[in-house]
This record gives C-alpha cells, sequence and structure tokens, in this order.
C-alpha cells in the first residue's frame, strides 16, 4: 500500500533562486509603478477582463491613429505579475501598427508558453533583444498557476482590437 | 491532558513535503485534512457494507442503511438535535439552495426582505439573490464595525416586520468573527422572521447546540471537520422542516409516485433525493467520533491557544495588518491579513516555496472585500492539528517575501 512514508519526494530545487528570476527588480518596479494609467478622452479600442479565480483586473483603452496605437491606458488591480505585465505591455505596444501589435502579443505567448511552440521565441544569448524588459516575464514560467496573471493583459488587449 | 503532537500523526497528509520543505497546512478553513481514523472508516465501508440504502430487501442494504442512518443519529447528538432534523445534503451550499428552493421560493413575496450580512460567505449569498430574481423580494446586508465585528446597530435598523428571512454566519470564514447567533434569532423572531446559521465555519471548531442558538435552520460541511467532501447537514425545527417542500425530486424522496403526481416520503428524507452520499455520512460520522474522542471544548480551548500564537506572532511583523478581531478572544481562527503592499496571490506563491499553504483571493466573500477595501487578502487558518512550529513557518516565510520585494 502507498503510504506517505514510502512516496518518495523530488529532491529539492533551488527555489529562492527561481522565486528570485520571478520577482525581478524590473517586475517590481512596473508593479509599483505602472506607466500609461492615465484614462484617455479618444477610445477607440476598449476591453475589460479578469481573472475570476484569483481576482486580478485590467482595463484596457486604446486610442489609433490609422492602425497605430497612439496612446493607450491599462488600469487595473491584482498581483504583481499581472499589473506588471500590463505596464510592460503598454509600454512595448505604444506607437506599434496592429499588426505588429499582433506579432509583439504572439512573440509574449509563446515565450510564456500560453501557445505552443518549438521555436526559441528569445535569445538567450542576447537579453531582451526580441521584447526587451518583457523578456523578465520568464521566470513566470516555472511558476505555472501564475502564467495567466502575465497573461490577462494581453488576452484583454487581443479582444479589445479585435472588436 | 490532549497530546497534540499524537492528534497531528493521526493525520497522514501532513507527513509529506511540499517543494522540499515540511508542509504547513494553514489554509483548513477552506477544507480540513482527514485523520486516519476517518479514511479508515471509508475504506472499511467500501470494503464491507456498500450496498444502496433504504432500496435492497437483502442483510447488506440492510447493514448499509443502519450505517447511513446511525451517521445521522451521531450528527444529531452532536448537535444537539433529533435524528429526522439533520437531513444529508452535499454540502453547506445545497443546504442554502434546500432552504432556498424549498422554503423561500414559496414564502418570501416582493413586499418581504431578507437580511443578510456584509461578511456572509456568497452560499449565504447567491441562493437568496435567485430567490429575488424570481420573487421580486429585495436583500440587504448589515455591515461591519472597524473592528470587524457585526454592527448590532445596524442590524435592528434594518430589521423589521418586512424582513422574512435573517442570513447570519456564526462565525465569518475571513474575519474569523463569532456573530451573537442567539441575540440575533431572538430579535428576528421578535420581528417575525425566520433565521438561517451559516455554521460551516462554527460546527468544526466549537461545540454547536442548535437549539441554543435560536436559529431555524443550521448549515454546515462535512469536509471542514474532519469529514470526506460530498456531504453536508441541514438542521431545521421540525415543524419547518414538515411545512418545507422538497427542493429537489427523484429516487429516495418519495413515499408514492403516479402519473398524475407523488406523494412525499417522511422527513428528512424527503430533501433527499437521489442516491445520498451515505458513505460520505460514514465518514463524517468518523470525524464526528473523533472530534468527540477528543472533546470539543478541548478542540476549541486548543485552536484559541493557537489562534492567539498567530495573532501575537503576526502583530510582530512590520508592515502586517491583520482585518477582523485582534485577539483570540470572539474569534475563530481563520486570520485574513496583507503585509505591506505585496499583493496576496504573491505572498501565497512565495510561502508556498517554503511548504506553507495559505488561502489568497476575496475567500468567496467579495462584498466583504469590496468593504475592507481590499480586492484581496491572503488568509491563514488553524485547526487542531497545527503547531506552533507551523505558524513560525509563516513567519519565516514572510520575511522571505519582505526580501524578494525589498519591503523594509
Ligand atoms: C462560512 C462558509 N459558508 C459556506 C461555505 C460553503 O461550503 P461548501 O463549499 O462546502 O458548500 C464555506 C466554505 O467555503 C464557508 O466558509
Amino acid at each position: 500500500m502507498l503510504t506517505p512514508s514510502s512516496v518518495r519526494w523530488p529532491t529539492p530545487r533551488s527555489y529562492s533562486v527561481s522565486l528570485e528570476e520571478m520577482y525581478r527588480e524590473v517586475i517590481l518596479d512596473h508593479y509599483r509603478n505602472p506607466r500609461n494609467r492615465d484614462p484617455l478622452d479618444k477610445i477607440d479600442a476598449t476591453a475589460e477582463g479578469n481573472n475570476p479565480l484569483c481576482g486580478d483586473e485590467v482595463t484596457i483603452e486604446v486610442s489609433l491613429n490609422g492602425d497605430t496605437v497612439d496612446a493607450i491606458s491599462v488600469r487595473g488591480q491584482g498581483c504583481s505579475i499581472s499589473q506588471a505585465s500590463a505596464s510592460m505591455m503598454s509600454k512595448a505596444v505604444l506607437g506599434k501598427t496592429e499588426k505588429e501589435v499582433a506579432e509583439i502579443t504572439d512573440t509574449f505567448k509563446k515565450m510564456m508558453g500560453v501557445i505552443d511552440t518549438d521555436e526559441n521565441v528569445v535569445d538567450d544569448d542576447r537579453p531582451g533583444a526580441t521584447l526587451g524588459d518583457l523578456e523578465a516575464l520568464q521566470g513566470v514560467r516555472k511558476f505555472p498557476v501564475r502564467i495567466k496573471c502575465a497573461d490577462l493583459a494581453w488576452t484583454t488587449l487581443e479582444e479589445a482590437l479585435n472588436r | 491532558m490532549t497530546d497534540w503532537a499524537a492528534i497531528r500523526a493521526d493525520f497522514p497528509i501532513l507527513s509529506r513535503e511540499m517543494n522540499g520543505y515540511p508542509l504547513v497546512y494553514l489554509d483548513s478553513a477552506a477544507t480540513s485534512q482527514k485523520p486516519q481514523a476517518v479514511l479508515d472508516a471509508i475504506i472499511d465501508f467500501y470494503s464491507t457494507t456498500n450496498a444502496n440504502v433504504h432500496r435492497g430487501a437483502y442483510s447488506l442494504a440492510d447493514e448499509a442503511t443502519s450505517r447511513y442512518e446511525d451517521a445521522r443519529s451521531t450528527v444529531a447528538r452532536f448537535i444537539g438535535a433529533q435524528p429526522d432534523e439533520v437531513v444529508f445534503t452535499r454540502g453547506a451550499t445545497s443546504a442554502f439552495n434546500t432552504v432556498a428552493y424549498g422554503w423561500a421560493l414559496r414564502n418570501v413575496t416582493e413586499d418581504d426582505r431578507i437580511l443578510l450580512t456584509i461578511m456572509e460567505h456568497h452560499a449565504n449569498i447567491v441562493p437568496w439573490q435567485l430567490v429575488s430574481d424570481l420573487t421580486g423580494c429585495s436583500i440587504e446586508f448589515v455591515g461591519i464595525t472597524e473592528s470587524g465585528l457585526l454592527d448590532m446597530d445596524d442590524f435592528h435598523r434594518l430589521l423589521d416586520d418586512d424582513v422574512k428571512l435573517v442570513g447570519v454566519s456564526m462565525a465569518s470564514n475571513v474575519l474569523g468573527t463569532i456573530n451573537p447567533i442567539a441575540e440575533i434569532a431572538e430579535a428576528a423572531h421578535r420581528a417575525g422572521s425566520l433565521v438561517i446559521a451559516d455554521a460551516a465555519q462554527a460546527v468544526p471548531h466549537t461545540s454547536v447546540d442548535v437549539y441554543e442558538t435560536g436559529a431555524d435552520w443550521i448549515c454546515f460541511s462535512g469536509h471542514k471537520m474532519l469529514g470526506p467532501t460530498g456531504i453536508g447537514v441541514l438542521w431545521g425545527r421540525p415543524e419547518i422542516l414538515e411545512a418545507m417542500e422538497p427542493a429537489e425530486g427523484g429516487g429516495e424522496m418519495i413515499s408514492d409516485v403516479r402519473l398524475d403526481g407523488s406523494a412525499w416520503a417522511a422527513v428528512p428524507h424527503k430533501f433527499e433525493a437521489g442516491t445520498p452520499p451515505f458513505a460520505q455520512a460514514v465518514g463524517l460520522k468518523a470525524a464526528i467520533d473523533y472530534l468527540e474522542a477528543i472533546g470539543m471544548d478541548e478542540v476549541e480551548r486548543r485552536e484559541q491557544e493557537l489562534t492567539e500564537y498567530a495573532l501575537k506572532s503576526m502583530a510582530g511583523v512590520e508592515g502586517l495588518t491583520v482585518y477582523g478581531p485582534a485577539t483570540a478572544e470572539g474569534r475563530v481562527g481563520a486570520i485574513s491579513f496583507s503585509l505591506a503592499d505585496i499583493h496576496p496571490h504573491d505572498l501565497a506563491t512565495i510561502l508556498d516555496q517554503r511548504g506553507v499553504a495559505i488561502r489568497a483571493g476575496h475567500h468567496c466573500a467579495r462584498p466583504l472585500a469590496r468593504t475592507l477595501n481590499v480586492p484581496a487578502t491572503a488568509r491563514a487558518s488553524v485547526y487542531l492539528y497545527n503547531q506552533e512550529s507551523d505558524v513560525d513557518a509563516l513567519i519565516g516565510a514572510l520575511a522571505d517575501a519582505k526580501e524578494l520585494f525589498s519591503v523594509a
């Protein structure tokens, strides 16, 4: 019979290392000083997203000039990962065309494992070269339950732009 | 004197590791762990006695039925009731829904009001909202004071003779607050209202005598009191259960079925449609036997001790805020808190890496979270198998969190 004492546990990993990889300084900075929070006057696309499981919330407003993201507002509340991801996203998509935004979103989702892929979307030898600060969120991949937090703003932005 | 270390050793799961550390389980308000005696009782039932209850005309079915009804008697004795006042349900939630559909839908009108409190679990809010949708009745919420107690002035102000039902938790799963149920029930009855009490966080932790509470219905879940999932209890005053209609129809709950209508079985069976959770009932009986062997007064005393220890330890953590009563008196061991600007989900993840399991979120009490003006809190909750070192592990892991978030 399988009793708890006969169950073998995996050998301990170094937890503090993976936690430190997740809670990078740049993430805490975006959590505490979120960018692009001011509401917009002219709103061409908007959506609200939430994660009912943990209560993370984000509201996105986009102002377009042609098909370029002219201004963006990202407001919300929730854990450091959801809010930092939203803030970094707002920086990354500002001034980009809708097509470029879709590409960045795709790359981000592949980096996070939200979209399955075999390709290595970010270059480990040149950190930041592909997605800039956003690459700091890779540390979240070691915490599968938190990937949803990182993804919330992106899914919400997709929803706003696809309407 | 209870040997609490021996008690702890009765819970096999507590000897496992989590993320390389001993598991420190501080989420018993969500669900409790089970002692070996409960696991054994369930295995024994399935190994020796399993057959559908109240059906077969053979000895095995008879034995199974006896075990099921024996469990009902044990529950009844445990809460100071008679066996036919005890309805087995799937859990506290379905107990509330049984009253919502079996009583409220037929007795509440659009001129009536239902009075709840802001600290109710969703299980004691949403069923009444469904009733309100269908009947047009209104719902009002009693607030809380600064110190996390029910605002009794507010309660008396909102209570008038339009109120047909008062729904109140005996103990809050977020604040830990124990509410003065007898005082509430007395005032409610004087105003002509019935009272439904949420005892999900009370029955596991203190001795409850249903008649002393003054309530008309009491709801609780087996899985929060060392028993298995899938079973809960609705207790009701016999004359009220008698007058109530069943909320669900099916087998087991009828005395006769004709094509043009059916007659109900006697209380409590008329509320137990379909094959009931009889193996779970046997498990719940074993849980109650286990608690009674220790003694509920002793369980309560030990939990007070642990809660006091936890509250004192947490008070020493700079930047930590506790929501709810600040001392162990008048509260159960569910302690909600926040730490500086670290979001509760981040806290839970960090603590988990030290093997410490706590809850983060709104704890199925969103209205309360909004009242407290915190979208989410962290919650540590203790039960009889916890020990001071579990609290120490929590405090140690909180220090980790502060370091990772560079909080002074
Ligand atoms: C106070 C309170 N009421 C009701 C419930 C609902 O219990 P269950 O989910 O077992 O039906 C809970 C459990 O979360 C609770 O803490």
